[in-house]
């Protein structure tokens, strides 16, 4: 057998980031336009704050928004849309509407047109609104029988409390009596320019990207009052919450720990340390759970910046019989890692995974797109994305071990387990004091 | 007729191709637009191929390519790929099964150095062989059993329509089956299919074709010549009856169904197959698009449609026999009968007064947006071009296809819907046992 050795990296590549341009239009609109020519698309990212909106009428909205205009009905939209190889779609968390689409560049004006007519003249038509309505609780009730869903709306109610993040879901009940004049009241209050963001990526130059949305939304009028959320509340450990799921051949496990935003001094530091847990594929935890012990599939853990807040995420999936020593090893984990440094090569891999991966992130149209708008959302340019590359290169062993001990100890964690109460609470009981609560409908 | 159509663009994208005396094919398209390289290596074998009694077998055996090989201990692929920046995956079709990266450009060697040490040998022990159909149980739990529409429609269709092992089967396979799976079963898959003379390598991005070329040499030329198994004829006869089934699924709160028609052979005739393309999203893509108008918005008989060309969704990278899905989930006592009425005579509508002015352009162009963005990707880019070399011996059809699609004319179309008959048709409906 031939031995060979693995080939050394060639020379690291400076981050360079494409040409952009900004303008915040007399309406109150921020443009953002960033230049990626390699195909000959364009894609759009209108962020609009809706923090504190009403959250049935904020779903149906979103759903309806593109239903009908003065000149267009839903069906007219979509095909002048489709004419110019173009789409849009429209979602809502408790951050912001938020539109999303893309087409060809050569459609550009047409698709801002589109959108301007939208933004400034939906109709929300009743038939429509009628049938979105119907569908949307459809959804609801089709999400409430997913176990991933009704994981996250356990962990959100244990995690928030009495914070508008703790329930992201309306009821069934709650969208039914959304009527048309609801959606045209809270689009005239919130939909709105001021605090908007619009993002344009693709074959275009940026100024003329920034030209062409001032044309087609300069004249989108209206101010609404800003709503700012409260901070979201720090998390309060306790028990274990096994959230009964009869039945199930899986439990969900999941925990929510402390974290910190983006421009945060320890950001980096934590950042590097959720890869090294449980980050990415080459994570301790996956290692263990995953690789030697064939626990779980698709075990993973990351930081979820909201704009009034931010945590850390851990989830697995793990098979019924080794809910508890999946547990047991995830505390383990998490414990090794606040309590002693990593090692010098595992940070290293995990550094370089993570200054790679900013690279790979920004190389489509797409990637540019969806990282520009979630910056732009902390209030942040793509500008930050080299500084926060020098930060990532600076991060030292002891600064993630200070970082493993504050934000990763499992003593900090709430964790939260749906699956057949009756097979797993006792052995989950073995490691923590357990609260059996039945799952929510 | 001159109704206002966008001018469809394309993409000239190389595809450098050659061949080591090993055989193994190569396809090199760069693009120094970002540094970044997508790097793909597509054996000739899947679903289709697996021996009876070893169902999800193709599968399983592409997790044990991550167990490490002749020079890299388990572990290894996963922590160089990710060491260099790069993320990795790979996954298994009805006919072929890929391995890939996407790196920063730095790192091309390093990916090279890895697929050739395994394709020259994977490390196949009982210990990884136990712990990987541990694995691919959970898999199969969070994406099928634990889940309300699990497998549906790629699991239950096929053996609806289909009466063959290959065609017909479960390609995630079995409990029983993944456990009753040995080291030797594995190495005789190896040895049989695992053979250069039946892979593909493609390396898309930031590259020079003169480096690329000498580091695909450096590494691959001396994986040992083997040539590529013959490829059995999966053809099946087509449907003469209408074939209808139903199941309950214990999770589901809301009636579904899926049907499917047979088409022409993607690889033979495809100036034939992709009439079938078109009409998928003609009847399904958006608000515009025919069935969702109908059954969505007018009847509320559906609350989604979905239509595409084969059973895992990508039109170009399947082989025959194939298929034309359409799949809808229907409001609380939803009448599938009636739904599925309705869409016979959408199509019978379709086939006798033929599209709108507008409607065929329109619908074509947003596919060439779908398109031109998968291969803004560089991993798109690299995974395509080497299915077409595999299956086409013509990567370069990555480029053509906006064109390809922007030709179909609206008679095809139409005389493609005329062939969508109740009797040619196979149907699987979701009985909802979730409902509360």
């Amino acid at each position: 057998m031939t031995v060979r050795t693995l080939p050394a990296l060639g020379p690291t590549r400076r981050l360079t980031l494409p040409d952009q341009a900004e303008r915040t239009f007399d309406n109150g609109l921020t443009a953002i336009a960033v230049h990626r020519p390699a195909v000959p698309l364009v894609e759009v990212r209108l962020w609009v704050p809706f923090g504190g909106a009403h959250l049935a009428r904020g779903a149906l909205l979103a759903q309806t928004l593109l239903s009908g205009t003065g000149e267009l009905s839903n069906v007219g939209i979509a095909a002048a849309l489709q004419t110019v190889g173009g789409g849009l779609g429209a979602g809502v968390d408790p951050d912001r509407l938020m539109i999303s689409g893309n087409g060809l560049v050569t459609g550009l004006d047409r698709i801002l047109d589109l959108l301007a007519s939208v933004l400034g003249g939906a109709t929300y038509p009743a038939d429509e609104v009628a049938t979105e309505r119907d569908r949307l609780i459809d959804r609801i009730q089709v999400a409430g029988s997913q176990p991933a869903h009704l994981a996250r709306v356990a962990l959100l109610k244990r995690m928030y409390g009495g914070h508008p993040y703790a329930v992201q879901t309306p009821d069934a009940a709650e969208v039914r009596v959304v009527e048309p004049d609801d959606l045209r009241g809270l689009h005239a209050d919130r939909v709105q320019p001021a605090g908007a963001i619009l993002v344009l990526v693709g074959d275009a130059e940026p100024e003329r990207a920034l030209d062409a949305a001032e044309r087609a939304l300069g004249g989108w009028s209206g101010a609404a009052e800003p709503v700012e959320l409260p901070p979201a509340p720090p998390l309060e450990p306790g028990p274990v919450l096994v959230v009964d799921r009869p039945g199930s051949v899986q439990s969900s496990l999941r925990m929510a720990l402390p974290a910190v935003p983006r421009t945060h001094p320890d950001h980096a530091a934590l950042q590097l340390a959720n890869l090294l847990f449980g980050g990415y594929f080459s994570s301790r935890w996956v290692e263990n759970i995953r690789e030697d012990k064939g626990y779980t599939y698709g075990p993973h853990s990351l930081i979820d910046h909201s704009v009034a807040g931010s945590a850390l995420v851990v989830s697995a999936e793990v098979a019924t019989e080794v809910t508890a020593p999946a547990l047991l090893e995830t505390q383990y984990e998490l414990g090794r890692l606040a309590v002693l440094p990593p090692g010098e090569d595992e940070l290293e891999q995990a550094r370089q995974y993570a200054l790679g991966t900013l690279q790979l992130g920004i190389s489509t149209q797409a990637g540019l797109a969806a990282l520009t708008s979630a910056y732009a959302g902390s209030g942040l340019r793509l500008p930050f994305l080299a500084e926060y590359a020098d930060r990532l290169a600076g991060v030292t062993r002891e600064d993630v071990a200070a970082a493993a001990a504050r934000y990763l100890a499992p003593a900090g964690a709430v964790t939260v387990i749906l699956g057949d109460a009756e097979r797993i609470g006792d052995p989950v009981a073995a490691l923590a004091p357990v609260r059996r609560e039945a799952a929510p409908s | 007729m001159t109704a206002r159509r966008s001018e469809i663009p394309a993409t000239t994208y190389p595809a450098e191709r050659f061949t080591l005396d090993n055989g193994l094919r190569v396809v090199l398209t760069p693009d120094r637009s970002a540094p970044v390289v997508g790097v793909a290596v597509v054996y000739d074998v899947g679903i289709r191929s697996e021996p009876e009694g070893r169902t999800g077998f193709a599968h399983l055996f592409e997790h044990l390519m991550f167990q490490g090989s002749e020079n890299l201990e388990k572990l290894a692929h996963f922590r160089h790929v990710q060491g260099a920046g790069g993320t990795f995956n790979g996954s298994t079709h009805l006919d072929y099964t890929d391995y890939f990266e996407t790196l920063p450009s730095n790192a091309l060697e390093r990916a090279l150095f890895l697929e050739a040490d395994r394709m020259r040998g994977p490390r196949l022990t009982e210990e990884n062989l136990r712990n990987q159909v541990d694995v691919v149980k959970e898999e199969i739990r969070v994406n099928v059993l634990n889940r309300p529409y699990g497998g549906f429609p790629w699991l239950r269709l096929p053996p609806v329509m289909f009466d063959t092992f290959p065609n017909a089967h479960d390609g995630y396979g079995s409990f029983t089956d993944l456990e009753s799976a040995t080291v030797a079963d594995a190495a005789d898959f190896f040895a049989r299919y695992y053979a250069c003379g039946n892979a593909v390598l493609a390396i898309s991005g930031d590259l020079d074709v003169a480096e690329a070329t000498a580091l695909v040499r450096r590494h691959f030329g001396d994986v040992p010549a083997r040539p590529a198994p013959q490829r059995p004829d999966f053809a099946e006869p087509d449907l003469t009856a209408e074939r209808r089934e139903s199941y309950t699924d214990p999770l589901a709160p809301l009636p579904a169904v899926a049907s499917a028609w047979r088409v022409p052979n993607p690889i033979t005739d495809f100036a034939n197959y992709l009439p079938y393309v078109v009409l998928a999203e003609v009847l399904t893509d958006g608000d515009a698009s025919r069935l969702v108008r109908r059954l969505v918005q007018q009847d509320r008989t559906a609350t989604t449609v979905g239509g595409y060309l084969g059973f895992m969704g990508d039109p170009f990278d399947v082989r025959d026999p194939t298929a034309l899905l359409l799949q809808a989930h229907l409001p609380p006592g939803g009448s599938v009968d009636k739904l599925l009425r309705t869409v016979d005579e959408e199509l019978d509508r379709l086939a006798a007064d033929g599209l709108d002015e507008g409607e065929l352009a329109r619908t074509q162009a947003r596919m060439a947006t779908h398109l031109l963005r998968e291969t803004d990707a560089v991993l798109g880019r690299a995974l395509a071009m080497a299915v077409l070399e595999q299956q086409r011996a013509d990567p370069g059809l990555l480029n053509e296809l906006p064109r390809r699609i922007g030709e179909v004319t609206a008679d095809q179309v139409r005389a493609a819907a005329a062939t969508l008959r109740p009797e040619r048709r196979a149907s699987i409906d979701v009985v909802a046992g979730g409902a509360k």
